[in-house]
């Protein structure tokens, strides 16, 4: 590959001595395992999804993705992710600015706590919902009393789904944020500008690739959450079940197609996510807080 | 050691130009009360009003405690096994240059991007009997889908991120001096990886395998589909979860949820630590 990039690391490769680095038959021996394992476990499962979802044709792909029940679970894929990425996004912003900006007590615990859903189990994000809404739930016999459904109905997957895409967009904006410091803040503040207009027109172009790289996270994990969304659902089919349920089902069903050409919209959702995760990080690697290891 | 001026006294927050401090931050700490704290607390209340005899009767129940270690045992399993190959691949990613070099690295996160039950099913079917691996595994004996050794293999697949990402900033950060003393003052090329590379990086890999081994224990999309899900043999903690809730088992779902979280908040502390202990000798 005549990639420039690559070329530019070859003084920094040919300088390495023997005595700092392995002889060509290690590297060729380390490079073949690592390769092989890759291989088997990254590109096999890959092909796997795109073949076992073509493997009656195109026709019956294109069947199986026409489903009434398989284009009901797309469309509540996108809504539930409409609704809970922004809600995340709107929540980064603000702890980003509160715990980038300012100096308080008790900010190293609310770190902590943002990062939490990350330590907890999908399924039990799920079941604390359940707990809470259910029918044996604390506010289950409230809710039934005034007719508000939210489990094994919409509300109850957005939640689960904000529960479990919570730190995303907060913790990529943080590290960000905090290394940009505040000299343009203040400078757009010493010069008349609002606060408003301070985070519209300096803080928000400063950290939008960060911002975006966060989203783009943010809603992979939206459209491909399953435990929790699992617990919370009911599996309603037609109703409650978004694609990553439907794949379940239909699986179960022994469908292969049909389950894996619901599943080869999602890995091809993942393989738009990579790309562009990639190229926002050779692009703007300066720019995100993520590409230094934070 | 200095000592504050006495009149700042106690302050919750530094002056500052800037405004939105109220703002953000109360509504900040309004959504993570409704949506983080209220439901696990929810569950901590739960599994606290179910008074210590019935937790412990859960808790010691024999298909609880072979979930619990199935779940934990094969995390580990399938931790190990990513520190070894996760270490391997950072290693040829960051020392090696070869073509294709940022394709490889970039689909070291598929694990992150493809959701759960696709993985699932995808190694579910590479690995059963008569699958593209599974067939070759057949006539050695080897058993994978249905078996706990499925498990590990979804896990390892869940994991692999984890590792790499941690300890492939570390590495770059390796000064080229380093092992030019080292080699100037005659160590050969395994004793600068074993005594001079590794301690350097054993804090990185530490982690690595804390935060693989965390998300191997919760997981459940990925694993459920292969692991046959035989009770006491290839049953997941997670998985018990749902099955009580499905029982409409409620306490022993808690129950079972508040032990897992438990053993996941000494998990995040010890990453805690270890982190801290690395930056305060590794700088």
């Amino acid at each position: 590959m005549a990639d420039p990039e690559i070329k530019s690391y070859e003084p920094y490769h040919e300088s390495r001595s023997a005595a700092v680095t392995e002889s060509r038959p290690a590297q060729a021996v380390l490079m073949a395992i690592a390769f092989a394992f890759l291989g088997i476990f990254l590109l096999l499962p890959l092909i796997i999804v795109f073949h076992e979802a073509l493997a009656k044709g195109v026709g019956a792909y294109t069947q199986a993705l026409g489903e009434p029940d398989a284009r009901s679970a797309i469309r509540l894929t996108l809504l539930v992710a409409a609704i809970s990425v922004p809600l995340n996004v709107v929540f980064g912003i603000s702890a980003a600015w509160a715990i980038a900006k300012f100096e308080f007590k008790g900010k190293a615990f609310l770190t902590t706590l943002i990062d939490l859903p990350f330590s907890v189990s999908p399924v039990i994000s799920g079941l604390v919902y359940v707990l809470l809404f259910g029918a044996q739930g604390l506010l289950g016999e409230w809710l039934k009393g005034h007719g508000i459904q939210i489990l094994f109905a919409v509300p109850g997957i957005v939640l689960a789904t904000v529960f479990v895409t919570f730190p995303f967009v907060a913790r990529e904006l943080i590290p960000l944020m905090q290394e940009q410091g505040n000299g343009d803040e203040e400078a757009a503040l010493s010069l008349g500008a609002n606060g408003w207009q301070t985070f519209w027109y300096v803080t928000l172009p400063n950290v939008k690739w960060g911002l975006l790289y966060g989203v783009l996270l943010c809603n992979a994990r939206a459209m491909g959450e399953f435990g929790a969304v699992s617990v919370v659902s009911g599996h309603i089919r037609g109703l409650t079940n978004t694609m990553p349920l439907h794949v379940e089902i239909l699986y179960n069903e022994y469908n292969a197609v049909g389950a894996f050409a619901v599943a080869s919209l999602l890995a091809g959702l993942a393989l738009v996510t990579l790309v562009l995760k990639t190229l926002l990080e050779m692009r703007y690697g300066a720019e995100l807080a993520a590409t230094r290891g934070h | 050691m200095t000592t504050a001026p006495a009149q700042a006294g106690w302050r919750f927050k530094q002056p500052s130009v800037i405004p939105g401090f109220g703002l953000t931050l109360g509504f900040s700490l309004a959504y993570l009360t409704l949506i983080i704290l209220i439901p696990l607390s929810g569950l901590i209340w739960r599994s606290a009003a179910l008074g210590w005899t019935d937790f412990w009767a859960i808790a010691t129940d024999r298909r609880t405690l072979n979930a619990l270690e199935i779940s934990f045992g094969t995390a580990f399993i399938a931790a190990v096994v990513n520190v070894v190959f996760g270490t391997l691949v950072a290693w040829v990613l960051v020392r090696y240059r070869f073509p294709g070099r940022r394709i490889v690295d970039a689909m070291v996160d598929l694990p992150f991007a493809l959701p759960t039950a696709v993985a699932g099913i995808a190694l579910t079917t590479l690995y059963a009997p008569n699958g593209w691996i599974g067939k070759l595994l057949m006539p050695l004996g080897l058993k994978v889908a249905y078996t706990p050794l499925g498990i590990v293999i979804a896990l390892v697949f869940i994991g692999l991120p984890f590792v790499v990402r941690t300890v492939q900033p570390i590495m770059e950060e390796i000064d080229k001096e380093v092992e030019e003393a080292a080699a100037t003052l005659g160590a050969s090329r395994f004793q600068i990886i074993t005594r001079v590379l590794f301690p350097g990086l054993a804090p990185a890999i530490i982690t690595g395998f804390s935060l693989a081994f965390a998300r191997g224990v919760g997981e459940y999309g990925s694993v459920i589909f292969i692991a046959g899900n035989l009770p006491y043999k290839s049953e997941i903690a997670p998985l018990l979860i749902v099955i009580r809730l499905e029982e409409y088992n409620y306490p022993a779902a808690t129950a079972i949820a508040a032990i897992m979280l438990a053993l996941s908040f000494v998990m995040l502390l010890v990453v805690n630590l270890v982190q801290t202990w690395s930056r305060k000798r590794y700088g």
